[in-house]
């Protein structure tokens, strides 16, 4: 528990690693969480760019970009964008906000960091499937960048690349599916690690009951990536085989394209796809969404200086969340036409499957109750957190009613409701984690004036984003639209909003400067966070900050839970989960 | 403590098991990894299913596949499967030139697996029959090269234990040990998914 210096002392003296070996092809975990996170970080930036591209569009439909559009002569001749290119734009954001940016960042990032530090881990039990993780996850990111280089350009089908338009798109296709291989390839070892970590590698005294909740999500979500991702594996190596070797699994028969009749076989089905991309798809959101309700449990115990409320019920709440997600997959399929006892099936799990998320959040919130809280950066992002994501869940309900989903189906409503979920949710929560583990990482502080100034620009203009998108949804308005929807009669009310949106987009990248100064300044201070700078109770902050090789100076041991704050009669208002309590009582 | 040359030095249990769960990390990891292939092909199957119960009409597997081939290449891979319980029983014997001679026929089971599959896709290819040409030839060919690729990853792995990974059995003979045990654990699984494969693609 001491700020021990040199942190080599614990494991004697080890050879020194060159360059190479130690900053890039690192086995430690926290160097490889350190590279997840600002490999997905990057991406998050340029998925964000893509989209403020295709708000361009959509706010001045048709009309030339100045400066930027003259730099992209392929997508954008004379600064006015293609329909191809939109698409292209569409797909890819989706596609690398999802797996390039907030997975790589939340579960590669966070997990790898945080984790094994967490349960007194000297590393991850595999340290070199971890770094082969990373740099599979590193060379599917590189080939969905490349994609964009090719002659016709990245991938154009959506981030669900239905067939049978995603068979016969171009090779931008192809790519993303190779691209996925390498990336499902990298869940697979991360996974793997994660479990066995968690199962094997926890120190003396810690029980599954005294694991922080960031360690349960985390575990859970490595049991999410684990058996969904294959699925759609096997799906994209069958699309794949119909793209390369002619094959017709997701080609029904008598299919004709610009008048002309196929040459394939036929005889295969769509719905297939459909269906196993969702098996893993719909897990893949409470992939999204764990890990950050992991880290905002964290930040709202330590800075409401209370145990959190029904942790033992969170707990039971996040395992069934992880059964359930198995089986609410085909409520993306209502309108597939899948007969009504499948979606009436499917409407019900989706309604059970509320349930423990509502637990989840209201465990938060009630744990904020009579607390004395402190309105630090992290924890203002984790404020933030709960009704953004609270928005979010409840806009899903009407989605995973059959009669409701009729009407909103594939409309804006859809994106205004999981960017709730994902943008001002878990991207919030992401946020949170950097300012909250930033010390530990560090050993430095981040600014808390710079950090303010984050993050209430960035909440107003998350809201100028998203808020309008489900009025718009709700109006009518189709989402994948290239003219943003100017076709259609019945969006002429709600078109305004388009320039709504789009100015709130551009607003926030600008609300992100504060960030990227905090983040590379901070860099420069002293290093004087000490080992424990929020007064926290959970074991990384038992390790140096930057822990050194082998993380504790001493081999911790669990004492008690993870959230032991305020205990009567202790002299401070925080009881670490790795300190003999003998030695603190006054 | 001692220099921490290697980064396992420091992680515990890599070789003996953890008192609570009785197990050692590789053997959970395995176990994990086969549960993630399980999905795998039980997506491709599920996808397989779906797919004939869609179709107007379905060939029986044999109008295009060869049973006794493929009936040969199951005991082929079965025994080689128990050569590879051999090969790991030897080592707990502390028997290395026994080990080597069952590991090296599991090889060798291995390379008679593939030379069969070898003629059967050539006489495919040879009759016109491609991929491409239905869609239950397009699952045929899927499931079987992916369940080849697993072959071929199998192998990799047995002969990099019988060649220079047997190295370890000097400094390190449990470790060694229980690596052999992981890579027959998915030795066993490459032969079983087969088990499943013979039946559903050529006798159904
Ligand atoms: C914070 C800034 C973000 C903005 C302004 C934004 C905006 C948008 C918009 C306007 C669309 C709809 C495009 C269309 O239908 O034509 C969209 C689609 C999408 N976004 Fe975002 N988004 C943001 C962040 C994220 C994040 C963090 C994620 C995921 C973690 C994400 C995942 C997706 C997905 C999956 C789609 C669907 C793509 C498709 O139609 O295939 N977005 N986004
Ligand atoms: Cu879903």
């Amino acid at each position: 528990m001491t700020d021990h210096a040199g942190h080599d002392d614990g494991h004697g003296h080890h050879e020194e690693l060159g360059f190479w070996r130690k900053y890039v092809f690192s086995v430690d975990h926290k160097v490889i969480g350190i590279q997840y996170a600002i490999t997905g970080l990057l991406f998050l930036f340029f998925g964000f760019c893509l989209m403020m591209l295709m708000r361009w569009q959509l706010a001045f439909p048709g009309s030339p970009l100045p400066v930027i559009g003259g730099l992209l002569s392929r997508g954008m001749p004379g600064g006015i964008m293609l329909p191809e290119f939109y698409n292209e734009l569409g797909a890819m954001h989706g596609t690398i906000m999802v797996f390039l940016g907030v997975v790589p960042l939340a579960v590669g990032g966070f997990g790898n960091f945080v984790l094994p530090l967490q349960i007194g881990a000297p590393d991850m039990a595999f340290p070199r499937l971890n770094m082969a993780s990373y740099w599979s996850f590193f060379l599917g990111g590189a080939v969905m960048f490349a994609s964009f280089f090719l002659p016709q350009g990245a991938a154009q089908s959506g981030w669900t690349s239905y067939p049978p338009l995603s068979n016969i798109a171009p090779s931008g296709q192809t790519a993303w599916l190779i691209g996925m291989i390498f990336l499902i390839t990298s869940s697979l070892l991360g996974s793997v690690n994660f479990i066995v970590t968690t199962i094997q590698l926890r120190v003396k005294g810690l029980s599954f009951f005294r694991l922080p909740f960031f360690v349960w999500s985390q575990f859970v979500t490595a049991f999410l990536l684990l058996l969904a991702f294959p699925p759609l594996e096997a799906a994209g190596v069958m699309q794949l085989m119909d793209r390369l070797a002619g094959t017709s699994f997701f080609m029904p028969d008598g299919l004709v394209v610009s008048g002309n009749a196929l040459e394939v076989s036929g005889g295969g089905s769509p719905i297939l796809w459909q269906h196993l991309f969702w098996f893993l798809a719909h897990p893949e959101v409470y992939v999204l969404i764990l890990p950050a309700l992991g880290i905002v449990a964290e930040i709202v115990a330590n800075n409401t200086r209370k145990p959190l409320w029904g942790y033992k019920s969170m707990v039971y709440a996040v395992v069934a969340l992880g059964f359930l997600s198995f089986i609410v997959w085909a409520h993306h399929m209502f309108l597939t036409g899948m007969g009504t006892i499948m979606s009436a099936f499917f409407q019900t799990t989706t309604m059970i499957i509320s349930i423990p998320s509502v637990i989840i959040l209201t465990a938060l919130i009630l744990s904020l109750w009579g607390g004395s809280i402190r309105f630090n950066t992290p924890m203002l992002f984790a404020l933030a957190f709960l009704p953004m994501f609270g928005i979010g869940g409840l806009t899903g309900l009407p989605l995973g009613l059959t009669a409701a989903d009729i009407h909103l189906h594939d409309t804006y409503y859809v994106i205004g409701h999981f960017h709730y979920v994902v943008a001002p949710g878990t991207i919030f929560a992401l946020f949170a984690g950097v300012y909250y583990w930033y010390p530990k990482a560090t050993g430095r502080r981040m600014s808390e004036v710079l950090g303010k100034l984050h993050f209430w620009p960035s909440f107003f203009f998350m809201n100028g984003i998203f808020f309008p998108m489900l009025i718009q949804g709700m109006a009518g308005m189709s989402r994948r639209m290239y003219d943003g929807g100017m076709t259609y009669a019945h969006n002429e009310s709600v078109l305004w909003l388009n320039k709504v949106i789009s100015f709130s987009a551009w607003g926030l990248a600008l609300a992100q400067i504060p960030f990227v100064l905090n983040f590379f300044l901070s860099l420069r201070k002293p290093k004087e966070a000490g080992a424990n700078p929020w007064l926290a109770t959970t074991i990384e902050w038992a390790a140096p900050s930057p822990p050194g090789h082998g993380n504790f100076a001493e081999v911790p041991v669990a004492y008690r839970g993870p959230y032991e704050y305020s205990v009567p009669g202790d002299a401070e208002d925080y009881t670490p989960q790795f300190d003999p309590a003998s030695a603190r009582t006054s | 403590m001692a220099s921490a040359h290697s980064i396992d030095d420091v992680i515990p249990y890599t070789v003996a098991p953890r008192e609570d769960t009785g197990l050692n990390n590789v053997k959970l990891g395995i176990w994990l990894f086969l549960a993630s292939e399980v999905m795998l092909f039980g997506a491709l199957f599920a996808g397989y299913l779906l797919l004939r119960v869609g179709a107007t009409d379905w060939p029986e597997g044999r109008t295009y596949l060869s049973v006794p081939w493929a009936f040969t290449n199951t005991l082929v891979l079965i025994s080689s499967s128990v050569t590879m319980v051999m090969a790991w029983a030897s080592l707990i014997r502390k028997d290395l030139g026994k080990y080597r001679l069952w590991m090296g026929l599991t090889v060798l089971g291995g390379f008679g697996f593939l030379i069969i599959k070898y003629i059967e896709y050539s006489s495919k290819f040879h009759h016109g029959y491609f991929p491409e040409t239905n869609t239950f030839l397009a699952i045929y060919f899927t499931l079987t090269a992916l369940h080849g690729l697993h072959v071929i990853s199998g192998m990799a792995v047995n002969g990099y234990l019988l060649g220079p990974g047997t190295k370890m059995w000097q400094t390190e003979p449990q470790r060694f040990t229980n690596r052999v045990e992981a890579a027959g654990l998915f030795w066993h699984f490459v032969d079983l998914v087969w088990i499943f494969l013979f039946p559903i693609l050529y006798l159904l």
